[in-house]
């Protein structure tokens, strides 16, 4: 087991200037992904630099009416804070759908978007990946892929994200603020994660150094009424095979504004814009439902093993939005 | 015989927590990888990256020069063991014998062992440690139509069993089952991982080890490493969970060479990744089913012939079909497990080997022959109860499956079922609900024990018993109270050490039954003795029995446990989700020594069939020739949202050739478990899934309109709007 060194940071400066001095450092979380990855050997930091104590585990009401969600805030107080069960329920359940209760309690917001993929070769090191060693191949696209990627893969990479916090704070247009030596800096969620192309192993535009420092989920009515869906193999502790997260404003059988977003389906939270743009004005039923995913799963492009995932997002969005329709009329 | 002692209530029967409960959920109670040594050695396994091929050189220098190592054992310089023997399970597997040549024959091989001052040490130069290899083109393709399959010639049981003519008895009937059936490679990982301690005094070996059978281990190393068994000692007081998998390995292997090599101790833990290609799994099977039957659903035919896999260094037989011999009877009978060699990790024994397989493919076929004639799966098996064992022709010690049903039946209210499958729905879940038979073999083997009469009054039983958490040591202290007319707070069981004597191993669900035999007649001639009312002296008086002849005098009879599955599962086609809601198991199976552990291994095996049924599965990558996922996060288990109320019981069925009625309990829950689930999402959907496990995945695209897996004679409507929005019709699933 490779030896490491450890810190504790009790500042936002003190981090970036720990991180700084090592090229080989990490931000450390609640470790409950990065630890088991030095584990495995796929991580092998020098330097481990523990942000769990910065100042950063608010969640706080922003000026406009939305949210700020600290960076070090954990998954169990997010899916427990009264506004975001609320105004964002969606968000709430997809925290909670994730991981275990002791994980959850571990776990950290900022942590929960630099998690990385669960594909078996990535974590494998005596197997080929790309987004391990860059140019040494992906074994999954001709071998196990039955939980890959069916929307925006390259031949370089079909890995999946598997964030279900994500998938929520994406549809929820949820912005990430981070802070760097040389000043602060922020990305929507949707331009967070890179596409994959050729780069599998560049994951996030966050730059070099940077620690994110919390997400602000701007105010959307919309969301009131929004739901996430999780379909996994186990009723839990399992990743998902496919999820959505959507809200639905409907006024007298027609939908006005839809959020809709997949999880376990690209490399990233998929936000279906696609979906979301033939629900808008139209009405709001199972024919449309099932013409919007059609829409966003056109682009779909899976592997011999996982085309049932097509299948299931489309009768996921389906049967979601068609729960979320039924609730609005009552 | 006192007053006392004629109103004691008996403590076989009675419950009783685990009497070292309180050590373990404290702490106190030490398992193998944890009980200190003096200069201890640590030892990490080094295990192959290729899956076929020869090892060219193990460059040891760099690592021999790294902090804390000690030495690098591998083929190269490793001492020589004596392979030539027949042990308690035959001929021992190359892959626990480690070091002995340069061949690699598959994924995950163990190819040299670095041992240093610290655990953290040894393993950071075991993955740093370069081994070079001439790879060759591996196979790992599991097929049933492949020429090299073969029937195995060896094995406690024939591999092939016939009678009559099957093709004539299938064409003389009214109704016939030909279905294909198969199960992937399954793993049996106890929650404590494998560890051993070597410990070399002077000319006498000591090994800490966990495992299923202290006797069975010295026997073992003894003859690898040409000991005098008497010089080898084993202990293992504590394990935690075995099912099968806890044998000689590997570990103890290289532990016991490294001690010798270093003359100090030397441990060696696997982790849960090694375990995967080092302590055995349950080979993927592919079973064909065929049966025939009059209208009434009287069985004319009925074939099983299964498929298993097994390494190319060692011949183990999954036998699947084998399920088939004592269920049920026709004129044609015909049972055959065959078997490939390919570069895979050699499997093993795990829970109800051969019984769980093969109860999901005959417990399946069962139910679809219920369905073609329309007649309830119970009765079915009512009309085909044998009256003799349909292979040997011997008469059943005792056989209680129909009372297992009739019970099972009332309090899980089958009576009420509508046979139709796919017309009970509840929001977006289709239900149903199925049945299975279960059955195992009862076995006994023979077994010593020592049982004291200490001065102050206490007992003391020494037995070299292993408690893989099943709550033996328990059982056998109720079983050693009634023996002896005491109070179990009076008698104190020790197990786990090889020098209390041989006996049986923890396996085949014969353990509390073979030890309970010995202590009972240990306990017999103390009595006697005491009953003269001489003094005891302060070294206690001590009786030793030795049940070898007892056993070997058994008449030959079919012995069975037997039992009833029945389960309840929700599944929603439109997103694949299978849930059970409810499970009962109805079990007759011997005297219940103590119904709270008794319990506890019941619900474990059902449970255990709910993940076989829905769960597990090893996937290997065909390109590497390992496992892809190969930990408990890529290898799904039930948690506990998938296990709802799971409720076991039993009938009175006491063993009459038994001292103490025992049967045997270890193995049975899992059997038939999988094939009661399976028949229930049959029931639910209207698609037959013979494939395990039954996948998201797989019910979608069975959904979709079928696949050849999971075909079968009904396949669930489309999956457009209708079916998608799980809103519609009851009897949308029909096709």
């Amino acid at each position: 087991m490779k030896e490491f060194g450890y810190q504790r940071a009790l500042d936002v400066p003190g981090a970036l200037a720990l991180l700084d001095a090592d090229a080989d450092a990490r931000f450390l979380g609640g470790g409950t992904n990065l630890v088991d990855l030095m584990k495995a050997g796929v991580e092998r930091p020098s330097r481990l630099v523990d942000v769990r104590e910065l100042p950063l585990d608010r969640i706080e009401p922003t000026a406009d009416g939305g949210l700020r969600i600290g960076a070090t805030v954990t998954n169990s107080d997010l899916a427990a804070h009264p506004g975001v069960r609320r105004r964002y329920p969606a968000l709430a359940q997809a925290v909670l759908a994730g991981a275990s209760g002791q994980l959850r309690n571990m776990a950290t917001v900022g942590g929960n978007l630099l998690q990385r993929t669960r594909c078996g070769y990535f974590t494998d090191v005596t197997k080929a990946c790309n987004k391990r060693v860059p140019g040494s191949g992906c074994p999954a696209v001709e071998g196990e892929h039955r939980n890959h990627a069916i929307l925006g893969a390259s031949s370089h990479c079909v890995a999946v994200h598997p964030s279900d916090m994500a998938v929520a704070l994406a549809a929820f247009d949820a912005v990430v603020s981070y802070e760097t030596a040389g000043g602060p800096g922020e990305l929507p969620l949707t331009e967070f994660y890179l596409p994959v192309g050729g780069t599998p192993h560049l994951e996030t535009a966050l730059p070099q150094g940077a620690l994110i420092t919390g997400v602000t989920l701007p105010p959307a009515p919309v969301a009131a009424l929004s739901r996430y869906r999780k379909v996994r193999e186990r009723a839990s502790y399992a990743f998902a095979i496919g999820s959505v997260a959507a809200a639905l404003d409907v006024r007298d059988g027609v939908t006005r504004e839809a959020r809709l977003a997949f999880g376990a389906v690209a490399s990233k939270p998929w936000r279906a814009r696609a979906a979301e743009r033939v629900l808008t004005g139209a009405p709001a039923d199972a024919g449309t439902f099932a013409a919007a995913a059609d829409a966003e799963l056109a682009a779909a492009e899976p592997l011999p093993h996982n085309a049932y995932k097509v299948t299931l997002m489309r009768n996921l969005v389906v049967a979601v939005l068609t729960g979320l329709a039924e609730e609005a009329a009552r | 015989m006192t007053t006392a002692a004629t109103t004691r209530k008996s403590a076989v029967g009675t419950a009783h927590t685990r009497v070292e409960g309180y050590d373990k959920v404290t702490g106190a109670a030490r398992y193998a990888g944890e009980i200190p040594f003096a200069g201890l050695a640590h030892g990490w396994l080094v295990l192959s990256t290729v899956a076929r091929g020869r090892i060219r050189s193990v460059e040891t220098a760099e690592v021999l020069a790294m902090p804390g190592v000690l030495t690098v054992l591998h083929h190269g310089n490793a001492q020589r063991l004596n392979t030539g023997y027949i042990g308690l399970m035959g001929v021992p597997d190359p892959t626990c014998a480690v070091f002995q040549q340069d061949r690699v024959p598959f994924m995950g091989w163990p190819v040299a062992l670095v041992v240093a001052e610290t655990s953290e040490q040894a393993r950071e130069a075991a993955e740093a440690l370069v081994v070079r290899y001439e790879e060759e083109p591996h196979d790992i393709a599991f097929a049933a139509d492949r020429p090299d399959v073969y029937l195995v010639d060896q094995g406690p049981a024939p591999a092939e069993t016939g009678k009559g003519d099957v093709a004539a008895g299938l064409a003389a009937s009214a109704v016939v089952v030909d279905a294909e059936y198969t199960t992937p490679e399954e793993f049996h990982h106890p929650m404590e991982p494998h560890a051993a301690t070597a410990r070399w005094d002077g000319d006498l070996l000591d090994v800490v080890d966990s495992n299923q059978g202290a006797t069975w281990v010295v026997s073992e190393l003894a003859n690898l490493f040409s000991l005098d068994p008497a010089s080898v000692r084993v202990r293992s007081e504590h394990v935690g969970g075995g099912f099968g998998s806890k044998g000689v390995r590997a570990h103890q292997v290289a532990a016991v060479m490294a001690a010798a090599a270093l003359r100090r101790p030397v441990r060696v833990v696997l982790t849960r990744r090694q375990m995967f290609s080092l302590t055995g799994y349950r080979s993927p099977t592919i079973q064909r089913l065929r049966l025939g039957a009059d209208a009434d659903g009287r069985l004319r035919a009925l074939e099983h012939s299964s498929v298993s896999l097994t390494s190319t260094v060692y011949e183990f037989l999954e036998p699947a079909a084998a399920a088939s011999r004592a269920l049920y009877d026709a004129d044609a009978h015909h049972t055959v497990n065959r078997v490939v060699r390919l570069d895979v990790p050699t499997p093993s024994w795990m829970r109800a080997p051969g019984e769980a397989p093969g109860s999901f493919a005959l417990e399946s076929a069962l139910d679809e022959l219920a369905e073609k004639c329309g007649i309830d799966p119970i009765e079915l098996r009512v009309r085909n109860e044998p009256e003799r064992g349909p292979v040997s022709g011997l008469p059943f010690s005792s056989r209680n499956l129909i009372a297992c049903f009739r019970e099972g039946a009332r309090r899980f209210g089958w009576a009420d079922r509508d046979p139709r499958p796919g017309v009970r729905r509840e929001g977006r879940w289709l239900l149903g609900t199925g049945t299975a038979s279960a059955c195992f073999p009862v076995i006994a083997w023979p077994s010593t024990a020592a049982v004291t009469a200490e001065a102050d009054g206490t007992f003391t039983v020494r037995i070299a018993a292993s408690d893989i958490g099943t709550g033996a040591r328990t059982a056998l202290t109720l079983v050693a109270a009634d023996a002896l007319e005491v109070a179990p707070d009076r008698v104190r069981v020790r197990i786990g050490d090889s020098n209390f004597g041989p006996a049986t191993i923890a396996g085949g669900s014969m353990g509390t039954r073979s030890w309970s035999w010995a202590i009972t007649a240990a306990a017999a001639e103390l009595r006697e003795r005491l009953a003269s009312g001489a003094g005891i002296p302060p070294e206690g008086i001590t009786v030793r029995s030795d049940t070898t002849e007892a056993v070997g005098a058994l008449s030959e009879k079919e012995r069975h446990s037997f039992g009833a599955q029945f389960a309840e599962v929700a599944v929603d086609v439109a997103t694949g989700e299978v849930r059970v809601r409810r499970m009962l198991g109805i079990f007759a199976a011997g005297r219940i020594v103590n119904p709270l552990t008794a319990r506890n291994q019941f619900t474990g095996g059902m449970i255990w069939g709910i993940s076989m049924a829905l769960h597990e599965e090893a996937v290997r990558d065909r390109a590497s020739g390992g496992h892809y996922g190969a930990d408990l996060a890529g290898y799904h288990v039930a948690t506990h949202a998938d296990v709802p109320h799971v409720e076991a019981d039993w009938i009175d069925d006491p063993d009459p050739d038994d001292p103490v009625g025992i049967k045997g309990i270890g193995e049975i829950g899992i059997v038939g478990a999988a094939a009661a689930v399976a028949n229930a999402v049959r029931h639910a959907t209207g698609v037959r899934h013979r494939s395990l496990p039954i996948r998201p995945d797989r019910v979608i695209l069975a959904g979709a309109g079928g696949t050849a897996d999971a075909g079968g004679t009904g396949t669930v409507r489309g999956t457009g709007t209708g079916a998608a929005g799980g809103t519609g019709a009851a009897g949308e699933a029909r096709a």
